[in-house]
């Protein structure tokens, strides 16, 4: 088990390395010269040449990457002498925009990230495997068939769509909620609630929708097993039966995805963060990209990268404690 | 708490034994796989509103000619300047004039450009599809058959495309290249980022049919690897893409609409579903049916794609308890 993970944390950093350079060759290589757009307007071929050597621009590219690299473990420092800035560990390099550390802009953002991601995932994981779970074991009846139509339909709604819709259903016209904000989950817990109910219901409808008819699919077929009729022939009581032996089999396919899920979310919920104008990492991204702001692009790319892999191992690892079939070496 | 006994139900006797009585009839799995299909009214309904939208798609020309107004026409008749723009008539100007009303600012009309936008919508998912079935068919085939090295490496390359936070990346290329044809480096981005979906399934399928009887048969009388491949399992492999490919096209059309509603998909006056969800950002309290339609159109069109899907993904894999 240790070696197993040992394995994986080494896969799991080529990974990131890989994707890291791609990244790197794809935005210093591709675009506008980044000396340029970090200069502004009002500017001089020897302010460029100084700004391009302040940031290392004028070295070769595998060695500004490897710079890059290492100032991401060790911190690094730009240009020298009197100019020179310190960039601590761990460094993701400045925004061209504000001139503030691409990390601690990434920190600013995480709790709203966070909070959409967790507080959405709750919900969908209620609703979700609830839904599935009832479906699979009423089979046909009409609560199955009309939740499969609901979650059909929940899978087809695009998360931008359904923002619109509940933001004019329930803020315009009931006037229900307040529109929606980012409100500090510690200091005032039902502002945060109330201030974020909308983000939630957005992403938590698709998802709840996907994990419904994921855990439904499921459930029938761990339900058709022979172990679950060894277990009733066994007269074990009908709960045990459905949860020890379906849903603990049934379940472990839907913590997969669920890993990757959150992962992707805590990366940055993208479209939905745009939608509500919540200033979350995936809103960042958009901005970065709007305003071609490298730095802030390369470490967004990799912070959301970061998540996903790593959920992905934390769910393998998970696996082997879920589903005893399965065993590393 | 009752819970009925899980045995497995049998769903009606299947095309195979339909021939009770009679002699039993040889049919080709396409044959089978249609006829289940046919009995799926769900998938059924799913294949004709996909087919009249591909319909709707090749004579938008047409339709917009009988609606008298073209998708980038403007129409300050239609509007009300007086009220900074806001469509003359309730309902965001719908009429007999303007079937679907118009927009806001513009006047275009609204009916002309969802037309043309199922167009752009179709054209660039089925063609991001395309990409990705090609690309995750070929190396799918090769990792799964070759193994190896081959594998590994592919392998690899898939875990990594997996793990990109790929929103993110399609929107920024799409917005720092060169943007000279817009649809298709979105279909050549979108099918780049997904064909390790299709790849991975091909992957597994393509192992397991290459351990089976017949491929080892063909293998012992000396059938070429070039004929394993065209004769042996690419049409075994057929259904399986058949159903991943019709459950991307829907995908795909999201994703389409996601990047124009973030404002790097198709370039106006180019219409399209998303961009129209997007303008119609800053109007949705005033004039909801100008959200609501493209939005309306998106749902109907991928539902439609999903029902179809899931109808071929039943009709292609049967299983027993009829799932």
């Amino acid at each position: 088990m240790i070696r197993y993970i040992v394995r994986r944390l080494i896969a799991v950093a080529g990974i990131l390395l890989v994707i890291c350079g791609i990244t790197f060759v794809i935005f210093y290589v591709l675009p506008a010269d980044p000396a340029t757009l970090a200069c502004g307007r009002a500017c001089t071929p020897e302010r460029i040449a100084e700004i391009q050597h302040q940031l290392g621009l004028d070295r070769p590219i595998y060695q500004q990457f490897f710079d890059y690299v290492v100032g991401i473990f060790a911190g690094r420092t730009f240009g020298t002498g009197e100019a020179a800035v310190q960039c601590p560990f761990p460094c993701l390099g400045f925004s061209y925009q504000n001139n503030l550390p691409v990390w601690s802009l990434l920190m600013d953002r995480l709790p709203v990230s966070a909070s959409i991601a967790i507080g959405a995932a709750a919900l969908w994981l209620l609703v979700g495997l609830g839904a599935g779970v009832i479906s699979a074991l009423r089979k046909g009846s009409l609560w199955d068939r009309g939740a499969m139509v609901v979650a059909l339909s929940g899978v087809s709604l695009p998360v931008y769509f359904t923002a619109l819709v509940l933001l004019y259903v329930f803020y315009i016209r009931l006037e229900l909620i307040p529109y929606p904000e980012f409100v500090n989950p510690f200091t005032d817990p039902a502002g945060w609630i109330s201030a974020m109910i909308l983000p939630w219901i957005t992403l938590a409808f698709l998802f709840s929708a996907m994990y419904a008819r994921l855990t439904r699919a499921g459930m029938l077929d761990t339900m058709a097993e022979n172990y679950v009729r060894t277990a009733r022939a066994k007269g074990l009581p009908e709960r045990t039966v459905v949860v020890k032996h379906g849903m603990r089999a049934a379940l472990t396919p839907v913590i997969t995805i669920f890993g990757i899920d959150l992962g992707q979310l805590l990366g940055g919920a993208l479209i939905t963060e745009t939608v509500f104008g919540m200033p979350g990492v995936g809103q960042l991204a958009y901005q970065a990209i709007g305003t071609i702001d490298q730095p802030v692009i390369m470490g967004v790319t990799l912070f959301a990268a970061f998540f996903i892999v790593f959920a992905n191992l934390i769910v393998d690892i998970l696996y082997a404690v879920l589903d005893p079939r399965v065993r590393y070496t | 708490m009752a819970v009925p006994v899980g045995v497995p139900e049998r769903q009606a006797p299947g095309p195979t034994t339909a021939a009770a009585g009679g002699r039993v009839e040889g049919r080709s799995l396409p044959q089978m796989a249609w006829r289940r299909l046919r009995r799926d009214r769900a998938a059924m309904a799913g294949l004709g509103v996909v087919s009249a939208l591909v319909l709707i798609a090749i004579f938008a020309p047409v339709l917009t000619w009988l609606n008298g107004y073209s998708p980038t026409q403007f129409n300050p008749g239609a509007i009300d300047p007086a009220l900074g723009g806001v469509p003359k008539g309730p309902l965001g100007g719908i009429g007999a004039e303007h079937w679907l009303g118009v927009e806001p600012k513009s006047g275009r009309d609204i009916f002309s450009r969802l037309v043309y936008g199922a167009r752009v919508s179709l054209l660039i998912s089925v063609g991001a599809t395309g990409v990705a079935v090609v690309l995750g068919t070929v190396f799918g085939i090769v990792a799964g058959y070759v193994g190896g090295w081959a594998d590994a490496v592919i392998g690899r390359t898939m875990d990594v495309l997996l793990s990109f936070p790929s929103l993110i990346f399609m929107i920024a290329l799409v917005a720092m290249l060169p943007n000279a044809n817009r649809p298709l480096l979105l279909i050549v981005v979108i099918g780049f980022f997904g064909w390790s979906y299709v790849g991975r399934i091909v992957r597994g399928q393509t192992i397991s049919l290459a351990q089976r009887e017949f491929v080892e048969a063909a293998r012992a009388l000396g059938a070429s690897t070039r004929y394993i491949v065209f004769r042996e399992l690419l049409p075994n492999l057929a259904g399986p893409i058949l159903v991943v490919a019709t459950l991307t096209i829907p995908t795909y059309i999201a994703v389409e609409a996601a990047l124009s509603f973030l404002g790097v998909g198709v370039k106006p006056p180019t219409p399209s579903w998303g961009q129209m969800l997007s303008d119609a950002v800053d109007w949705y309290q005033v004039i909801p049916s100008y959200f609501v339609l493209p939005g309306l159109c998106l749902f109907i069109t991928v539902l439609s794609f999903n029902l179809l899907g899931d109808g071929l993904r039943d009709a292609i894999e049967p299983r027993g308890d009829g799932s």
